[in-house]
């Protein structure tokens, strides 16, 4: 039988807010354990929430970047349940009424384009950490992070391969950190998935049952733990079992999934509306004002890339994975222009766009630098690439120059100059080489002439070391053509 | 409407509140009782009325985005059944 | 000195006859004397409150005291106050020094009122006598042998027996008045949101409000005016100027619409309670007021009502009682779920368990439509029923209780019965309304009568005003249980 796996992601996404959602309690990661736990963030007998303002903000920026209905009233609830991280013995989430609703989201699978809905996206409260280490057999419990703001983000069961859920949390963890309401550190935390997974036969309407993988804080975890799932779910209906409802925990060191003890017990939420919080309400002049300092968003950019600089889907995307290599190609395009080029702003895009996703990707990824770190401005890479672009630099020559900007040496025609890297134009200089070439390679002319097309590629080489590699190969191939008579 | 014994074990257990045969037979008798009471409730029709979650109908106040809580950790770890190196200890948690 | 009230005292202060230091002896003397019989207080710190009563006395002699700078009030054992064991009347938090202040503390600090004790309540606030108390039972002033009401039993006991001038209380369905009504003293539960609820130990959110007991209508306006305030730490509180609560008290009653609920005078009304409350309201009749019938027909719910809603709230706001960050943990357990479940058996006492189990139960799957959500939908019926009758009067008037105070153990068997004592108190915290209880007479018992005002939103002045009316021309707040 051939089975289709169907996957609905849940994204618990840390606001980057500076103080707690209900609190005044910093955010900030890393301090010593219960040292950013208030009294508030303590559950202490007495203390009250408020809703920070900050929380409900970024929720609204979200949740205008999917194009999702926001709630103009929407309520906070509690959640109920034990658990010693839970301060409160409840958590207070979202629930009726979230505050953002029905948005959607495009993925880029290869060339495809598919459109991933997103149900609903609510705010609530994090809760704090056990630690495991052994303190004589007990557990640790820090209450750092109780209270920090989270948007959850729930898809509708959209994604029907570990690709395209790897792709749609992307695309997600692009948006998030795009509009600032996330800074995106998936190892600390702050972006962190739960897969509902299930299988069902190919062409069936049906659902089949699901298992829930939790707290995956990486993309390949995420695309590991899926591939397992769906393979050891299919395995377990062709044997003749039934899948049954769990949550499970994804081992990233044996690559397979298990069943969370903690939570066989069948939970009873006790959901009901939070009476320490009132109703919250978003005004039109509030919305509209986060409208309006919203940046232009990554698909927006994608669709403008194609429409307007002639660039492929592919490129688009790939210079749209982040806001910082979005900005940073924008400000070599802008550092060209007027465009050099004969073919216009399309060929100078082209151009900028590879040698963006090309060595400059390759640099930094060899330094792990984030392209925000890069040691080549936009308006260096720019001058390399009016250079190239007029002739200046052959490729070879521009890598070198490349290498050379890397290095701190300059600008590009600093560094031109400095090495006398100019590319050969003096044509008499260039026929005397050619000539002395051939004067000392009488074997290869001889060959050449007998029909062997390698020798010819001989000569060439020759003439670019004699030159050391300034001459323009076009040139250097014309010449020889001419002076060997054919 | 009646509560079962098996009701009783099964808030008792959701309630985390530990207890034994005689006070879950105690506990049925007297939640019976109450819920007695409580089923006048169900003599009206409420079709169409907003519920009522708060005493007065207003909206949320938010707090701006400012830090203003420091560490008090000393202070409130003074009253903590058990901590060590600033962590609360718990028995283990398996998850 | 025993008669003296909150003005009287800020007068003697003011004029040099005595100082806060003075003061403050005088009553921590006769809470030594009276509490080992009454009970009325959990926590007394004679040196905590003499040094706050000699921070009071400088900032007097340095000329910064306020109207009632250096006058010593006692405050119910459910305000956090830094520095004094918080034990909100249970064994969970029978060791809980609390590390920070309530607003309502910080306001009577800030107005530099020195703190007696915190008095003794009924457990979390949930009880009707002060029976469910983990510190044993408070007993009332003019009947040792009676209940003094509750939850706020210690309050109404301390300041019926002089033991404090005036205190602190709280009101989730009538813990304020009721105690009032029982201990023959005059309490104020206020429009909710006024008070602020932060510190303040939760029972039910969306019911509980704080508010003064004290001998007098007058008093009571005088602390209000301490108590209530903005506070932007409670999302409930109300951003509402603030108020001098004494500004109507003198104003005449001539033309006041008293409105006489019918269902406060049907059946289960006993007869003495009834009569006093006929003789106040002849009272009010010379006074220029004119009384017209109105219905609260919903009101007959409010019992069911409340017992859905305060326990779903409670099981709730209960559930940080884990033994984990502070109070109570069971000294032996095999694992996290059974130290839990040992903690709360032992740390809860018998009614905030029962009351914990009906919330959760009428939370839980499949339930919560038939109970909480109907409870919900009929409180907005009872709040209805109020607004259509302030369309016809300016206050209601009624019976605090059905009976003056019952006996220690009489209802302690039966907690419906003991539900039912609270049946004119209840409605108006579902609706969020004001309303207050004086004492208007004595039943065949000798035990005080309550009288009830209940007022529409925001009009405290006006209850205060009718109140401080009507003990201009009668002396029962002014009586004195003789306590041996």
């Amino acid at each position: 039988m051939q089975w289709e796996t169907v996957i609905g992601l849940e994204v618990h996404v840390q606001l980057t807010t500076a103080a707690k959602i209900f609190s005044g309690a910093s955010t900030a990661f890393g301090a010593a354990p219960n040292t950013q736990a208030c009294a508030v963030d303590l559950a202490l007998p007495g203390v009250l929430p408020v809703l920070n303002k900050g929380a409900v903000e970024r929720a609204i920026r979200f949740g205008l970047a999917i194009g999702a209905r926001l709630n103009r009233i929407n309520v906070f609830a509690r959640k109920n349940y034990f658990y010693p991280d839970l301060p409160k013995g409840y958590q207070i989430s979202q629930y009726e009424l979230p505050i953002v609703e029905a948005g959607s989201l495009p993925i880029q699978v290869g060339e495809q384009t598919k459109t991933i809905r997103i149900t609903r996206a609510h705010l609530e409260e994090d809760a704090g950490k056990s630690l495991h280490e052994d303190f004589h057999g007990m557990t640790g419990i820090d209450l750092n992070r109780a209270g920090t703001p989270l948007l959850e983000i729930v898809s509708e069961p959209d994604m029907r391969s570990a690709q395209e859920a790897v792709a749609y949390a992307r695309a997600l963890h692009t948006l998030v950190t795009w509009i600032g309401i996330c800074d995106g550190n998936m190892q600390e935390g702050s972006f962190r998935v739960d897969a509902n997974v299930s299988v069902r036969p190919k062409g069936s309407e049906a659902f089949g049952t699901r298992r829930e993988i939790k707290n995956l804080n990486s993309f390949r975890f995420l695309e590991q733990a899926i591939e397992y799932e769906a393979r050891w779910q299919i395995g377990e209906l062709e044997d003749g079992r039934a899948i049954h409802q769990a949550t499970v925990l994804f081992d990233p060191d044996t690559g397979e999934t298990r069943m969370m003890r903690s939570k066989e017990e069948a939970h009873d939420y006790r959901y009901f509306p939070d009476p320490d919080l009132l109703p919250v309400k978003l005004d039109e002049d509030w919305i509209e004002a986060i409208r309006a300092e919203l940046p232009e968003l990554p698909q927006q950019k994608q669709a403008r890339y194609q429409a307007e600089l002639a660039l492929s889907a592919y490129d688009a995307a790939t210079l749209t994975a982040s806001r910082a290599t979005a900005e940073y190609f924008e400000a070599v395009l802008a550092a060209l222009s007027p465009s050099p080029s004969p073919e216009g702003r399309g060929g100078a895009a082209k151009l900028a766009a590879n040698w963006v996703m090309g060595d400059l990707a390759a640099a930094l990824n060899r330094e792990g630098l984030d392209i925000a770190q890069s040691r080549i401005t936009p308006g260096r890479l720019a001058g390399l690439l009016r250079r190239i672009d007029d002739g200046t630099l052959s490729s070879k020559l521009a890598k070198e120059v490349f290498a050379a900007l890397w290095a701190g040496e300059g600008d590009a025609d600093t560094i031109i100059a400095a090495r006398g890297l100019k590319q050969m134009s003096d044509a008499g200089e260039l026929e005397r080489i050619v000539d002395e070439v051939l004067a000392a390679n009488p074997k290869s002319v001889e060959e050449y002439r007998a029909g062997k097309d390698k020798a010819f590629n001989a000569l060439v080489g020759q003439v670019m070391k004699a030159t050391r590699g300034r001459a323009n190969p076009q040139q250097v191939n014309a010449l020889l053509k001419q002076r060997l008579g054919g | 409407m009646s509560l079962t014994l098996e009701d009783i074990r099964r808030i008792a257990h959701l309630a985390r509140i530990r207890i034994d045969a005689d006070e879950a037979a105690r506990y049925q008798s007297q939640l019976n009782e109450i819920f007695h009471l409580i089923e006048q409730m169900q003599a009206v029709d409420t079709a169409g009325i907003e519920p009522m979650a708060h005493a007065r109908d207003v909206y949320q106040r938010l707090r701006e985005d400012v830090v203003t809580e420091t560490n008090r950790r000393e202070a409130f770890q003074a009253v903590a059944p058990q901590v060590e190196d600033g962590l609360y200890l718990v028995p283990k948690v398996i998850e | 000195m025993n008669h003296t009230s909150l003005k009287q005292l800020s007068h003697l202060l003011a004029s040099g006859q005595a100082s806060s230091r003075e003061l403050c002896q005088d009553y921590l003397d006769r809470i030594a004397r009276l509490n080992p019989v009454l009970n009325a207080f959990i926590t007394v710190d004679p040196e905590r409150t003499l040094a706050e009563a000699e921070a009071a006395d400088r900032l007097r002699a340095e000329g910064r005291a306020g109207a009632l700078t250096g006058v010593p009030i006692a405050h119910k054992d459910i305000f956090c106050a830094e520095g004094w064991l918080t034990t909100c009347g249970s064994k969970m938090l029978a060791n809980f020094v609390a590390p920070y202040d309530a607003h309502v503390i910080e306001r009577c600090k800030a107005a530099g009122l020195p703190c007696l004790g915190k008095t003794n309540m009924d457990e979390f606030a949930m009880g009707s006598s002060n029976e469910t108390s983990y510190f044993g039972p408070v007993r009332n002033p003019w009947a040792l042998q009676a209940v003094p009401g509750g939850s706020s039993g210690g309050s109404a006991a301390a300041v019926a027996a002089r033991m404090a001038p005036a205190a602190t209380g709280t009101d989730t369905g009538g813990s304020i008045r009721q105690p009032a009504a029982f201990c023959g003293i005059t309490g104020l539960k206020p429009t909710y949101g006024t008070v602020s609820r932060y510190g303040m130990i939760a029972f039910a959110s969306s019911l509980d409000q704080g508010g003064p007991m004290a001998t007098s209508a007058e008093d009571c306006a005088l602390l209000m005016n301490v108590m209530a305030g903005f506070d932007a730490r409670d999302s409930t509180s109300l951003e509402r100027p603030a108020e001098d609560y004494t500004r109507d008290l003198t104003r005449p009653l001539i033309g006041l619409r008293i409105g006489l609920p019918r269902e406060y005078f049907a059946e289960g009304l006993s007869a003495d309670v009834a009569r006093a409350i006929e003789a106040a309201l002849a009272e009010f009749r010379r006074l220029g007021a004119q009384t017209v019938e109105v219905s609260l027909p919903m009101s007959r719910l409010s019992v069911p009502v409340y017992y859905v809603l305060a326990p779903a709230e409670a099981s709730s706001n209960l559930a940080r009682y884990d033994g984990v960050r502070y109070g109570y943990r069971a000294p032996e357990y095999t694992d996290l779920t059974d130290m839990y479940e040992r903690t709360r058996a032992e740390g809860f006492g018998d009614e905030v368990k029962r009351r914990i189990m009906i919330g959760t139960y009428v939370l839980s799957h499949g339930y919560y439509d038939a109970y909480y959500l109907q409870a919900q939908k009929l409180r907005r019926l009872i709040a209805q029923d109020f607004a259509a009758a302030f369309q016809q009067c300016d206050v209601i008037l009624g019976p605090t209780t059905p009976t003056t105070a019952f006996e220690l153990g009489a209802k302690r068997a039966d907690p419906v019965e003991m539900y039912l004592s609270d049946i004119y108190t209840i409605a108006v915290n579902l609706a969020g309304l004001p309303g207050m209880s004086l004492p208007c007479g004595f039943g065949a018992d000798g035990r005080p009568v309550g009288l009830q005002l209940i007022g529409d939103y925001f009009s405290e002045a006006r209850l205060l005003n009718v109140a401080h009316q009507y003990q201009q021309v009668t002396d029962w707040h002014t009586r004195l249980p003789e306590v041996k």
